[in-house]
Parts: structure tokens; C-alpha cells; sequence
């Protein structure tokens, strides 16, 4: 069958059962409810006073009868300097357990080492918002004989809800935690602020296991994770490289190109419209989209704006911001560097929100609903404003659908920065290899070769080129630029179907294809 | 144009190539070594240019090694030019 967007996409999947089409952004929200049945959260009984403390993370695996076929979940708060997802697979691999299910937040270059366990029949398939390295590489090869499942963050959380992803096993590393499993990523050596991702998992999964380097005397402040759902806790010397989990703040680039671009998008933004007291604003942090925000905080000391809050992502400028008095408060699902763990802590108008309440489709309105402006990237976008954020130009999935998603359907303005090209590789043609967030999310985008307004949004344009701001149909952009870089001959793949990209709401937006070595 | 020395030009950074020259006896043909980190997209249209550029200065026997980091075509043809020129000892204009 094909979705609306032309994607060819298989009735069925082994592995994954039945898929769904995607049908446009809101053809199933706007019906009120979800129609797909919600499992309910496990109930579980402890007596009291009974030790929940384990000696070693083997001892607490061990006493939730780890077995073949298993689904165990893990978050990605630890970005870069995660070793624990490498620890929990070896010791269930050297217990001997096979076909496990990976339903990770997300993966990143921290997880190559796991590799080996998607060779031997270990992991045999992966749920997880982004994949990158080595493992992005080996799955679009096709390493893994059962598909795997890219969702958004709110996505994922309805997967849980709906139990297409049923944790069977959760270990949640904290910075901090109690003998009771009460845990926090605010304080201790390897603070790494939000815990938002968990929040799910430690209500859905049949066992939770939480691993600290940091027990702190009962209770553990705040409660990101509560005890009640807590069945195990361990503390071990190291969750990974504090270097990289605690370290640093993200710098704003230097890039010439994409300071450029940010300062092309702060002009549409301040043009827009959007940019009024009390407006909601998210950026993501990578090089051109976090740089939006240097200028956008100038423009707002300038006006004497102040906006009512930054959500999602949050990075240590984002903080400044708030501390500088610009926005009222800050929702932080996730924390980019570990300079926001000590804001979240002290300031009670920079608050940590679980992934549900950032962005399920699925509930009563989550955040990204309320958000006014947010800017993101690209690594491909096409003539439609489809947008890949998960496959490289290579084919492999070297990337993370994240927010990007949940995000732009809810914004009132949604930002698109990238360069029109990168080294030779064409960014804006006519049709991207995997979509990830459909066109009709995206109303501008900013390229240091033009500036492109969605047709569907007419009085954007026209608000724009009333400030003098040139407007280039995305079209001629794209012909522009194959100009320059000469036509690309298309990735090279198999028919085989290596992975679904699923929507937001739980439809299928793409598939991948395995990519011919 | 011919060749007299081995030479080179361009660099090993990202949007550039770099490219070595070396003269080989008359009949060897072109020898073409190339690498690119876009191989598989731009990979045939790297040889074309290459060749019609080879075409141009009359050049019919010679080794390139090419290593090609994402380089547009203009730079391409202009670092190939440069290294043509050096290994010819034409290099008037351009730095050794």
C-alpha cells in the first residue's frame, strides 16, 4: 500500500505484525481519542522493610529472571558518555539470553561497543527514536533478522501505552538515588539533569532496576523516578565516562555558514508574527538551529520581549535565557549538557516533565501543542518540505526522528535551518531517501541560499517579504543547487525492508530498505 | 603538455581534494587512482570530469592519485589544473 506522502509501504511486517499508512498529521487526533487499546501498567507488592539493594547489577538481572525473547528498555540521558546499556546487554548475553528486544530512547556512538550482541543473536530487534555509528551502519545493512522501529519521543511513549513496545525490563541509570530506587539525574558526581525519557518505562515495565554510581541517605531529592515502581536498586562504581555525561556546556558554532543561517532565521522569526510577549520557543542543539537562539535573545532584549517558556532539549544557554529574565520558566524533557543539571535543581521555574507530557499525541495536550516557535535541522529536506532527519547519504540511519515530529506539528511556526548542500551532497532536492516529518509540518525554510515558505502557508509569506525579506520557491532552490553539486546517483538498496519510520501517531511514514554493500 | 616531475595539489580537508601527479612512460595510459567520500554518488561524474580535463591539456599518459573529500566540480578541475601545471614546471602563478 502507499501512504499519502507516495511511500510504499508493506501491509504487514514479521516482526512487527500489521502496519498502518500514514495519512496526514492529524487524521487520527482529530477524532478526540485513540482508538488502539491501552495495556494496563503491572501491579506489583512489596513487603514492608524489605531490601531493595542489590550488590552487583548481575545480582539485580539475575532476580528478574531475565528470559530469550525479552524486551528490555533504557534511556539515553547519559548522551555521550552512557556505558551502561554495554554493561546490562554483556551480562545478559554472558547469562546466555538471546532474541532480546532493545527499546532504547535512544542510541548513540556511546553504544557501538553493543554491536557484537546484534551479530550473535543477542538484540534481534530495536525500538529507539535515533541510531547512529557503527549501529546505524549495521542495521541498514541488515544485521538484525527482525525489523526495527524508529518512533518520535512522544511517539515511543504511546508504543508503551499501546503495548507495541512491553518492557519486560527496565534499567534506569540516575546520578542519584535511595535505597527505596527514589532517583534523580539533578546532583551527585555524574549529574546529567532530566530524567524525562525514564518516566515511562518506570511506570509501564514488568521490572525496574535502577543503577547509580551516587546512593544518597532516603530520601533522594527531587523524585524524578518514585519508589514506587522501582523493584531494584544498585549502586556501581562507574555508569559511564563523567567526562562526557557531566561535562561541559554546549557552545554556540563559529561556523561562518551557520551563523549565517541563524541570523537569515532570526529575521523570519522576528517577521513572522510569531515572535510576540509571551510566545513558547524551542531550538534544537545542533550547530545552526541552537545558534537561532543567540540572535532571537538579542532581538528579544532589543523589543523588550519576554516569552512564557523554552521547552524540550534544554541547553546551558537556554538557561541563561531564563535566568536573564527573557522566559518565564522552562519544561526540560532532556538536558543537552550537564550545566542545566544545577538549574533544574535550584530554580523552581526550570521544571523537569516526563516524555509523555512533552509530547504524546495521545492525552489532553501535551507541550509541544503549546509551542509557538521552534526551529530545527535537517539532514535532507525535499520540494515538499518532507523532511529526513534519520538516514545519511549513504543510506545508513545516522540520526535521531527525536522530537523533530512531535515539534513541528504542534508549533505555530516551525523553522527548517540547514545548508542547501554539505561538501557536495545535495540537501534540498527533490526527493529525500527517508521521511521522517511530512511536509505539511514545516512551514519555512532557512537555507544560506534562499529562503523557502511553505505554499500552504501564503500570509507568512506575505508577512515576510512586507519586511523585505526575499522569498525563493523551494523548487528553483533545489534546481539551484543540483546545479552546483551535479544530479547524485540515487543510495543503492535491496527490496528488503530493514526498518519502518513510524509517525507520531503510530502510522508508518517510510520504510528503510536495506542498503546494498 | 608534458610531464616532467611528480606534483601535487589541493589539501585533505572536508569540500577539498588532494591530488598527486606523476609522470609515466609514454603509452602507459592513464593510470587513476580515486578515492572519494562520495563515491558512490558523484563517483562516474568525478571520472568523466577528470578525463575531459585530461583532454584538454592533451595529457594521455599519466598517474593520479586522487583523494576527494566532498570537493564541487570547479575545485576539482582547478587543483587538477594546478598539479598538471607543476609537474609540467608551468607552475608560473601558482606556489610551488
Amino acid at each position: 500500500m502507499k501512504n499519502i506522502l507516495q511511500r510504499e509501504i508493506p501491509e504487514e511486517l514479521e516482526g512487527i505484525g500489521k502496519l498502518e499508512a500514514f495519512e496526514g498529521a492529524f487524521s487520527k487526533l482529530k477524532k478526540g481519542w485513540m482508538e488502539e487499546k491501552t495495556v494496563p501498567p503491572p501491579n506489583k507488592a512489596k513487603m514492608p522493610h524489605s531490601s531493595k539493594i542489590c550488590d552487583t547489577l548481575r545480582d539485580a538481572i539475575l532476580k528478574t529472571k531475565p528470559r530469550n525473547g525479552m524486551t528490555v528498555s533504557f534511556h539515553h540521558h547519559l548522551r555521550g558518555g552512557d556505558n551502561l546499556v554495554y554493561e546490562a546487554i554483556k551480562i545478559l548475553a554472558d547469562l546466555g539470553i538471546k532474541d532480546i528486544t532493545l527499546a532504547a530512547s535512544s542510541l548513540t556512538t556511546a553504544h557501538d561497543p553493543i554491536l557484537p550482541y546484534f551479530k550473535d543473536g543477542t538484540i534481534t530487534q530495536v525500538y529507539a527514536s535515533g541510531i547512529r555509528g557503527e549501529l546505524g551502519k549495521a542495521i541498514a545493512e541488515g544485521v538484525l533478522p527482525k525489523p526495527f522501529v524508529i518512533h518520535s519521543h512522544g511517539g515511543r511513549v504511546r508504543s508503551v501505552h499501546t503495548g507495541k513496545i512491553k518492557i519486560d525490563l527496565a534499567i534506569l541509570a540516575a546520578s542519584a538515588a535511595d535505597e527505596e530506587g527514589n532517583a534523580t539525574g539533578a546532583h551527585g558526581p555524574s549529574a546529567f539533569g532530566s530524567m524525562g525519557y525514564a518516566a515511562i518505562d518506570s511506570w509501564y515495565a514488568k521490572q525496574v532496576i535502577v543503577v547509580t554510581d551516587n546512593i544518597v541517605d532516603y530520601p533522594c531529592v527531587p523524585q524524578s523516578i518514585t519508589q514506587n515502581y522501582i523493584d531494584y536498586v544498585v549502586k556501581v562504581d562507574s555508569i559511564g565516562d563523567p567526562s562526557k555525561i557531566a561535562g561541559g556546556t554546549t557552545r554556540i558554532t563559529k561556523a561562518p555558514m551557520d551563523l549565517q543561517i541563524a541570523r537569515l532565521a532570526a529575521q523570519v522569526i522576528e517577521h513572522s508574527g510569531e515572535l510576540k510577549e509571551g510566545f513558547s520557543f524551542q531550538v534544537g542543539a545542533g550547530g545552526a538551529s541552537l545558534a537561532v537562539a543567540k540572535y532571537i535573545r538579542k532581538i528579544m532584549k532589543q523589543r523588550s520581549i519576554k516569552g512564557s517558556f523554552i521547552l524540550g532539549g534544554v541547553t546551558s544557554y537556554g538557561v541563561d535565557m531564563l535566568n536573564e529574565g527573557l522566559f518565564r520558566s522552562i519544561f526540560d524533557v532532556q538536558s543537552f549538557d550537564a550545566a542545566v543539571s544545577s538549574s533544574l535543581l535550584d530554580n523552581q521555574y526550570h521544571i523537569e516533565i516526563p516524555a509523555g507530557l512533552y509530547a504524546n499525541p495521545f492525552n489532553c495536550g501535551c507541550m509541544t501543542n503549546k509551542l509557538d516557535i521552534v526551529v530545527l535541522g535537517a539532514l535532507e529536506i525535499d520540494t515538499n518540505f518532507n523532511v529526513n532527519v534519520i538516514t545519511g547519504s549513504e543510506g545508513y540511519v545516522r540520526g535521531a526522528s527525536g522530537g523533530h515530529s512531535d515539534t513541528a506539528s504542534g508549533a505555530n511556526l516551525t523553522v527548517v535551518v540547514c545548508p542547501s548542500f554539505r561538501g557536495r551532497i545535495p540537501i534540498v532536492k527533490k526527493k529525500v531517501h527517508t521521511i521522517v516529518t511530512p511536509g505539511e509540518s514545516i512551514d519555512v525554510l532557512v537555507t544560506e541560499r534562499g529562503i523557502c515558505v511553505n505554499p500552504q502557508k501564503p500570509e507568512l509569506k506575505a508577512h515576510l517579504e512586507a519586511a523585505g525579506i526575499k522569498v525563493k520557491d523551494i523548487a528553483v532552490l533545489a534546481e539551484e543547487v543540483e546545479g552546483i553539486t551535479g544530479k547524485a546517483k540515487p543510495i543503492e538498496t535491496t527490496e528488503r525492508v530493514v526498518g519502518i519510520v513510524e509517525y507520531r501517531d503510530g502510522t508508518v511514514i517510510d520504510v528503510i530498505h536495506q542498503v546494498k554493500e | 603538455m608534458e610531464l616532467k616531475t611528480k606534483a601535487q595539489a589541493g589539501s585533505f580537508e572536508s569540500s577539498d581534494v588532494l591530488i598527486l601527479v606523476e609522470p609515466v612512460e609514454k603509452g602507459a595510459g592513464r593510470i587513476i587512482e580515486l578515492k572519494s567520500i562520495v563515491m558512490q554518488q558523484f563517483g562516474d561524474d568525478l571520472l568523466r570530469q577528470i578525463h575531459a580535463n585530461l583532454d584538454d591539456f592533451n595529457i594521455d599518459d599519466v598517474r593520479l592519485i586522487i583523494n576527494d573529500k566532498g570537493a564541487l566540480p570547479p575545485t576539482v578541475s582547478a587543483r587538477l589544473e594546478t598539479a598538471l601545471k607543476r609537474a609540467a614546471q608551468l607552475q608560473s602563478g601558482t606556489l610551488k
